[in-house]
This record gives structure tokens, C-alpha cells and sequence, in this order.
């Protein structure tokens, strides 16, 4: 029986697309965010 | 200490990175647009209704800004750290990295609505249901522009798409990525 190249196409689609997700989210956090939800908390407080 | 629901923000950076990366395929394109997203995020969160999906809400977010955005500046520069980066990743077999970067190379070039669907689809695993309520449109629309997205990217890499006539010498190239086993950098 032979395999539907079809699917397993679209297949191999979705695993390319994890990795190109999964790239970016196996980077660490840069401190831009860390500060921005810090200062968000802090302007919240003053006000 | 204050149970303030909004701490669970800061835990969805990454995600909100990948995606917006997905999108823009510019770092810094991609890290303002999450910039914008979380302060829109954290003013408007009496919006969020808790215990729904906050992945989804931000996702939402992040998308609208986006696109809303590239209707007042017309500013679409791939970069190409996004297939540095991945050129980085350990790939034992030159041609797996090769397939990798091809297939980041027709990725790269499609549309944006393109990249989101099946980003959206593909790499988070949410319904066309999902997908289509942060896109805004029909569920049978997110599905046929799925459709259309990945026909597109198996032209771009001058292979025959889902629905014509591939060969299995197609899905084996592609294949090569996934059998080399090895988790991304």
C-alpha cells in the first residue's frame, strides 16, 4: 500500500513550521520586557 | 501580596515573541510589535475575561496591531537573522540544513496572512475554529487560506503542493529536516 505523498506533505510542513516557531521561543527574554512590565506596575502604584 | 492576574504576562513573552516573529520576520520589527502588545494588553485587561485563553487574547492583540500597523507603513524588510539563526541550530546533515534554509527561504516570501494562518494552525496546534476567531474571519476561510498557504510554500520550493500531484521524492525532501532528530537551537 503506498503512502499518500500528499499528507505527508502537509506533514512535513507543520514540523518546519514548529521549527520555525520553536526558534524564537527558546531564546531568553530580553530585559527590554522585564523592565517594561516593571515599569508598567510602577506607574500603576504612583497612580 | 496581591493575586494580580496580569503577573501571568510576563510567562507569555516567548510565545508572543514567536509569533510576532512569525509575522514580521524582523527582530526588531517583531519586538516592538510585542512592546505594543503588552502595554495595550495591561491597560486594556479589564477587557480579558478570566479563565479564557490568554494566549489567544494576546495573540489576538499582537496580530490586529500588526496588521493595522502595515496599513499605515508599507515596511516589509525580511531579515535575515531569522535564517541565521536557524542556520545556527546543530543539523548533522548537510542536506537537512539545506532543506531547513529552503524551507525558511519560501516561508520568508510569503504573505503575511499566509505566515499567520499557518502558524497559528501549524505550529500552535489551534483549531481553524481558534485561528479564524483571531484572524476575524470565517472558520471555512482560515481553512482555505491555509489551503492556499501551504500550495504556496510547496511552490515556492518548486514542488508540487498538497493537492497536485507531489511525489514521494517531494515529501522526502522535506522529510530530511524531521529525520535528523534533532531539536532546534
Amino acid at each position: 500500500m503506498q503512502a499518500d505523498p500528499s499528507i505527508a506533505i502537509a506533514k512535513q510542513i507543520e514540523e518546519n513550521l514548529k521549527r520555525v516557531y520553536q526558534a524564537s521561543l527558546t531564546e531568553p527574554v530580553p530585559d527590554r520586557f522585564v523592565q517594561l512590565l516593571a515599569q508598567l506596575r510602577d506607574k500603576e502604584s504612583k497612580s | 501580596m496581591t493575586d494580580d492576574p496580569r503577573d501571568g504576562l510576563a510567562a507569555e513573552i516567548p510565545s508572543l515573541r514567536a509569533f510576532a516573529m512569525s509575522l514580521t520576520r524582523n527582530h526588531a520589527a517583531a519586538d516592538d510589535l510585542v512592546q505594543d502588545t503588552i502595554v495595550k494588553a495591561w491597560t486594556n485587561f479589564d477587557k480579558f475575561t478570566l479563565g479564557t485563553n490568554l494566549r489567544a487574547w494576546l495573540f489576538t492583540i499582537l496580530r490586529n496591531t500588526f496588521f493595522s500597523g502595515r496599513r499605515k507603513v508599507r515596511r516589509e524588510v525580511p531579515d535575515p537573522d531569522g535564517i541565521h539563526a536557524a542556520s545556527l541550530s546543530v543539523l548533522p546533515q548537510h542536506d537537512a540544513k539545506l532543506a531547513f534554509n529552503e524551507f525558511l527561504v519560501a516561508f520568508n516570501k510569503l504573505t503575511a496572512e499566509h505566515r499567520e494562518v499557518l502558524i497559528l494552525v501549524g505550529a500552535n496546534g489551534y483549531s481553524y475554529e481558534e485561528a479564524a476567531q483571531m484572524i476575524g474571519v470565517a472558520t471555512g476561510t482560515a481553512k482555505s487560506r491555509a489551503n492556499r498557504a501551504r500550495t504556496r510554500l510547496c511552490e515556492l520550493m518548486g514542488m508540487a503542493g498538497p493537492t497536485g500531484n507531489p511525489t514521494l521524492a517531494d515529501a522526502q525532501s522535506l522529510a530530511v529536516v524531521s529525520q535528523s532528530g534533532l531539536a532546534v537551537v
